[in-house]
């Protein structure tokens, strides 16, 4: 990775008005105000109906100042290739066409066309800001909600299945790049956003949305919660730039010091999990070691 | 200049003279050949355009639609499933008010599977707020594929120019190829109000209240019923749009006529049979042979079927005794859908004259059911003689 850019380095130029329609301490304004500042003003987006829907505001208004194409729910991906090919139509080989859906929205409906947008290798770059459910309709499970998370349609066990690795499947595309993300690491999105630019293809980034009505916390928390998913080992940073993988930011550092915050802390800071057993957790965070444990290998 | 080609070539060649500048299209029997031929065009340096082999209909529109919105002259064809896979894309193609042209090569729609030909799949897309145009033969499928750009980017609706699989997709006629600098001449390089610009930002398609609201500047802007009422408002007012562009489309090639319908013998006619697309042609035999006969019939072709120019249907059955709308779909649990539509037009302009004709309706070639021209020689004779049925009856069933 180039020059880490700090607080101070970014631009200051908002491209997301204040006041927008999110909820209190949404974790999605903080990836969405950062992710367009590296973007910048030559960019064309395309969202589908999300929690960034109502972010970006009701007709006549529109909280962000970039161009925007809302699209139907499973097509983000489609779209931003119709774009594209407009684009390359016209001889445009400078604007940046940049997708943003949620994790239903990628996970589940759009990844069809994820999938097929990536394998025609059309370039442009795709976000899906993961809180982990369908947050937009009243928290219901998504195909990325983790083990364990009562939602509105898991009322009372919890969901039973695995979170769904979303970056391992686009990766699997042999893309030239993924990247996992948080909203709690804001300069690491900025500076990965920076860094694959100028790559060809479709680039993939996944991007860690703490959501407080969704979570079950209170909305201050939200950075903290993000910061716990990273420092337990639960949810990692990484890039993978031309299938070579490694860790970046709060994660790297978590190799140097070789201890895991307990997840147990992570879960206990949400009320979403309160129906899992400290059993459960035990065998979390045995996977979370085991692991972690890989990634120490690889240093060594 | 003259050439012989299938009916999908025909629309391959129309969309290459129109300039279409993305395509985008996956493939399904019977409309393979034609966007095939699309793709060689491209490859071949004879079409500057980007063409996405895209991994479903759904995603086929979504490319059309923000490339419609990015401000290119977008192109796809399907049919039957595809059409269907794609229906909350058609809607949100009018919705948005995109010029879009898409082909649909009519085809049976499942379930069961069957890949033959019939009018279910673009007639179950009756109100999705698209111009609809049906074609009778090749040199129509081409001249409508560029009247359709025309007519399309004048009104800001995009239009569906079917015609039936097989029957006319993969049968070989001779046709007139337009001239490239006629087609020039008739349809200028697409260049949309808006699209998205980074220069000019702007959000499109965004959450529209119920009710109106006003905007940064103080002015009252659209909800969502307005929108969509100037959706109805102007796809009526492009009946009007579309005399126009049948007039400068004479103009420029010479090839004149109405519209919306297309009468054949039938001036002095008692009865007039009706339909959509091939089989209008097909029963121009069947009429000939009743002629012979002496039984005053006709036939009539409805081209446009949505905007649905009740006014030009109506007069031109105004006076006669008896209408059989022969349809290759229906509107399941009532009858064919141009039958009420139609019956709907002579009810507002002939009620009340004590000219109403009796209207009967039959069901012919579904899923592809060979519809032989005894059988509706036979059908058109027996309805020309008096009401048969007030059901819709289907021709050349063994039930």
């Amino acid at each position: 990775m180039q020059a880490k850019s700090t607080i101070l380095s970014l631009p200051t130029e908002e491209l997301v008005h204040p006041g927008t329609r999110a909820c209190t301490g949404c974790g999605l304004s903080i990836a969405y105000r950062v992710g367009l500042k590296a973007l910048g003003k030559d960019t064309i987006l395309v969202v589908p109906p999300s929690c960034l829907t109502v972010l970006q505001g009701l007709f006549p208004v529109a909280s962000t100042k970039l161009p925007c194409l809302n699209v139907t729910f499973a097509s983000t991906a489609a779209a931003a290739t119709g774009i594209l090919a407009t684009l390359k139509a016209r001889g445009n080989e400078h604007t940046t066409v940049a997708g943003w859906a949620g994790d239903g929205g990628t996970s589940d409906i759009g990844l069809q066309a994820l999938s097929g947008a990536a394998e025609r290798g059309d370039n442009f770059i795709y976000f899906c800001y993961d809180n982990e459910g369908y947050m937009n309709t009243g928290v219901q499970r998504s195909g990325t909600t983790p083990i364990g998370a009562i939602t509105a349609n898991t009322p009372f066990k919890g969901k039973l299945q695995q979170k769904k690795d979303v970056p391992a499947i686009m990766a699997a595309h042999h893309l030239s790049y993924v990247a996992a993300c948080s909203a709690a690491y804001p300069l690491d999105l900025y500076d990965k956003i920076k860094n694959c630019l100028a790559l060809p293809g479709t680039k993939y980034f996944h991007i860690h949305i703490p959501c407080p009505p969704g979570w079950g916390y209170d909305p201050r928390y939200g950075i903290k919660i993000g910061r716990l998913a990273v420092e337990t080992g639960y949810y990692d940073l990484y890039e993978i730039v031309n299938g070579e993988f490694r860790l970046t930011a709060a994660s790297e550092k978590l190799i140097e010091k070789r201890k895991l915050v307990p997840v147990r802390e992570y879960f206990r800071a949400q009320s979403r999990f309160r129906t899992l057993t400290d059993a459960q957790i035990d065998d979390i965070q045995k996977t979370i070691d085991e692991k972690w444990a890989g990634y120490y290998k690889k240093d060594e | 200049m003259h050439i012989i080609e299938n009916g999908n070539a025909a629309a391959a060649l129309g969309v290459k003279l129109c300039r279409a500048n993305v395509i985008a299209a996956y493939p399904i029997t019977p409309q393979t050949p034609l966007t095939e031929k699309l793709s060689e065009y491209v490859e071949l340096g004879e079409m500057k355009a980007e063409y996405i082999p895209v991994e479903s209909e759904h995603s086929a529109l979504a490319v059309c639609i923000a490339a419609s919105s990015a401000g290119a002259r977008a192109f796809t064809a399907t049919s039957a499933n595809g059409l269907l896979y794609m229906h909350e894309q058609v809607q949100w193609a009018s919705g948005a008010r995109l010029p879009i042209v898409m082909c649909v090569v009519n085809r049976a729609v499942g379930a069961p599977w069957n890949v033959w030909n019939d009018q279910q799949d673009s007639i179950s897309q009756r109100d999705t707020g698209w111009i609809q145009i049906y074609c009778a033969d090749h040199q129509q499928i081409i001249d409508t594929v560029i009247k359709a750009y025309w007519l399309a980017e004048q009104v800001s609706i995009p239009v569906m120019v079917c015609y039936d699989g097989y029957i006319l997709s993969h049968t070989f006629m001779p046709f007139d190829l337009p001239e490239p600098e006629k087609v020039d001449a008739f349809l200028p390089p697409f260049k949309p109000d808006y699209f998205l610009n980074p220069l000019e930002p702007a959000n499109l398609n965004t959450v529209t209240l119920p009710d109106v609201r006003m905007d940064v500047r103080g002015e009252l802007a659209h909800g969502y019923m307005e929108i969509r009422c100037l959706l109805q408002e102007d796809l009526r007012k492009a009946l009007q749009t579309a005399g126009e562009a049948e007039k400068r489309f004479a103009g420029i090639f010479g090839r004149k006529a109405d519209p919306f319908i297309e009468p054949y013998r039938c001036d002095d006619a008692e009865h007039v049979a009706v339909g959509l697309g091939s089989i209008t042609y097909q029963m121009r035999v069947c009429v000939d042979q009743l002629r012979a006969e002496g039984i005053k019939i006709g036939v009539m072709g409805v081209r446009y079927y949505r905007p649905f120019p009740d006014e030009a249907i109506a007069s031109a059955l105004k006076g006669k005794k008896g209408v059989i709308v022969v349809e290759k779909a229906l509107s399941y649990g009532y009858e064919g859908a141009l039958m009420s539509d139609l019956k709907s037009a002579l009810y507002e302009y002939l009620a009340g004259t004590g000219s109403l004709p009796v209207v009967q309706n039959f069901i012919a070639g579904i899923g592809g059911r060979e519809i032989r021209t005894d059988d509706l020689t036979q059908t058109l004779r027996a309805a020309a003689k008096g009401r048969v049925s007030k059901e819709p009856l289907w021709i050349g069933l063994r039930l």
